[in-house]
């Protein structure tokens, strides 16, 4: 009995809508992908267009794409797409994560760049438990490059960069990417498949798509680490590689789940990776524990204008002597009057007893470089920086210098020298620590342009407690005081500092 | 296949211009109807090419090829009493999954 009805047929597989209809990589080849026969990254691309397709998320996927072979991943997927730096999927995923949340971030990485270049940016991205589905394409080797041994190259395989093998004496292990993740406790979903069989096969797409899901799920950082066939490099048929896939591969790297919380994770939302939203701008100060009123305000006109300011100030002397804070007390105080600043510390890895120095720079014009080689004022805190830099100061310039007589060789015609026990005047003060400060008074008379109210703002925002702002400032009124009675007869100012512009 | 009542459960469309010829369908294709064919693409691969018959609409094939859109498997969703052999080729697809 036959019926006039004509049977129906439906698409079962077919190409996913998640894939571009052409691609537009090349004038010529718009049909194809780049892949070689037989290469694994094909069938992933398959399985992961299909999992985006089937969860109806394509409008809100990001795939971050590697360097190698699986780089060109935005010319085939109609998805956002960020194509990284080597080895750095897993950082620009964090930043995706973090400024678009809600979106289906997909880290794609071969061996090479995950696990080489790129070990430190997943080992953190999956211990802080970022909220990414990454696909980590094994092969064992480096197959963009030609042929050069990976970590996770097998032991005995032969690559350009191990002709003999690889021998664990001299390279190592094969790395075990999933079991070292799978140690860790924020990592939600750890699996390797593998593209040796039917049954494999199979099995690669469900993690895929699990991955995939737990990620549009806000589950945290799951991983799927495919075994997949490089026929080019491994120099095999297609189908060799694929049997050696499941017939060698594997027994380096056995497949399996090496860490599923899902249910918990879905159980206990609380512990779901959502990433704190950043405060708002103005929250800062409050957050950092900084008073507005502390923080420099840029009273522009606070300095006389038309008046040229060039102060280059080299501090220099112990660590621990205060150096860097009476640079940053300097600049800061320039910022609050509104001048450009720079403050760069040079100083050894020593924090206390070394040798330590920094260049200030304030000035009216925007500054071309913070590095002060030739500096109008130099603040010589001990004998050794005084020898080390006095030849540097400029014709003009000044020496404040920490002692009681100025050494006779470091006398230079045309620098003014002020040479004073400051350490002793501020233990007398209080502590010794204030010497600094009384030095900084002298350099302040040598500048002055900066208003009192910017130094005392600067001072109060740098120095917080209270006790010692008070110290301070009166060791900075006692410096300015013994500036004026050294050279109250004739005060000789620089006019590289301060200089007025003549008027037309 | 000649048979009038034994409808095709699928149906198995190999895109020429897409298919490298790697063979990993062949070796995946349950009841084997999938072999190389003696022609070359403009690419100069020779390509996939279905028996014609056989079909059972598995999907695997699909999954273990490495392009995205060279096979296309159509599966049987409502039997009609015409021969399987009238009905491929504009036949009406909907579905995704």
């Amino acid at each position: 009995m036959s019926s006039p009805v004509v049977a129906e047929y439906a698409v079962a597989r077919g190409k996913a809508k998640s894939f571009y209809d052409r691609y537009e990589r090349k004038s010529e080849l718009q049909h194809q992908t780049h892949f070689c026969a037989g290469c694994g990254h094909g069938t992933i691309h398959k399985m992961l267009a299909a999992a985006i397709d089937e969860l109806g998320v394509q409008d809100r996927t990001i795939l971050v794409g590697p360097v190698g072979c699986g780089v060109f991943t935005y010319y085939y997927f109609d998805v956002g797409n960020v194509q990284a730096a080597h080895g750095r999927a897993p950082a620009v995923a964090t930043a995706i994560c973090r400024s678009r949340p809600g979106s289906v971030i997909i880290s794609y990485q071969g061996d090479g760049d995950l696990s080489a270049i790129g070990s430190a940016e997943i080992l953190h991205a999956a211990n802080r438990g970022e909220n990414i589905a990454v696909l980590f394409v094994n092969n064992a080797i480096y197959s963009m490059t030609g042929g050069q041994a990976a970590p996770t190259t097998l032991l005995g395989q032969k690559s350009t960069t191990t002709p003999l093998g690889r021998n664990a004496a001299t390279e190592g292990y094969p790395l075990h990417v999933s079991e070292l993740l799978a140690t860790l406790e924020a990592p939600v979903y750890i699996e390797r498949v593998g593209l040796g069989d039917n049954k494999q096969i199979a099995q690669a797409a469900r993690a895929i798509r699990r991955a995939v899901e737990n990620q549009s799920r806000g589950l945290g950082f799951s991983l799927v680490e495919v075994l997949s066939p490089c026929p080019t490099i491994w120099k095999m048929s297609p189908v060799e590689a694929q049997h050696w896939v499941r017939e060698t591969m594997e027994k380096t790297f056995p497949l399996g789940v090496f860490c599923d919380r899902t249910k918990e994770r879905l159980a206990a939302p609380a512990m779901q990776s959502a990433p704190v939203p950043a405060p708002a701008l103005d929250e800062l100060p409050r957050i950092l524990g900084v008073a507005d009123a502390d923080l420099p305000e840029g009273h522009a006109q606070a300095i006389a204008g038309g008046q040229i300011v060039d102060l280059q100030v080299r501090i220099a002397g112990f660590g621990g002597q205060g150096v860097l804070l009476l640079g940053e007390v300097l600049a800061e105080a320039g910022l609050d009057a509104g001048l450009e600043v720079s403050w760069l510390p040079s100083y050894g890895p020593e924090m206390r007893s070394g040798t330590s120095n920094c260049h200030v720079r304030l000035a009216r014009e925007a500054i071309d470089s913070p590095l002060v080689s030739a500096p109008n004022v130099l603040v010589a805190m001990n004998e050794p920086s005084l020898r080390k830099f006095d030849q540097s100061v400029r014709p003009g310039g000044w020496v404040i210098y920490n002692g009681e007589e100025f050494p006779a060789d470091c006398r230079r015609e045309g620098v003014h020298v002020l040479a004073l026990p400051f350490t002793e005047l501020a233990n007398g003060m209080g502590d010794k620590r204030a010497a600094n400060m009384v030095m900084m008074g002298a350099v302040l008379e040598i500048a002055g342009v900066l208003p009192d109210a910017s130094v005392a703002a600067a001072l109060r925002h740098l120095v917080r407690n209270p006790r010692w702002v008070e110290l301070d400032e009166r060791a900075m009124a006692r410096g300015r005081d013994l500036f004026q009675q050294a050279f109250a007869a004739t005060p000789p100012r620089s006019s590289q500092i301060r200089g007025t512009v003549s008027e037309p | 296949m000649s048979e009038d009542k034994k409808q095709e459960r699928g149906i198995l469309k190999i895109d020429e211009e897409e298919c490298k010829g790697c063979g990993l369908c062949m070796e995946a294709c349950p009841p084997k109807v999938i072999a190389m064919g003696e022609r070359l693409n403009r690419y100069g691969y020779r390509t996939a090419a279905y028996a014609g018959a056989g079909c059972t609409g598995c999907g695997i094939c699909f999954l273990a090829c490495p392009e995205p859109g060279a096979i296309t498997v159509l599966r049987l969703v409502k039997p009609g009493g015409a021969s399987a052999a009238t009905a491929p080729e504009g036949a009406t697809a909907c579905a995704s999954n």
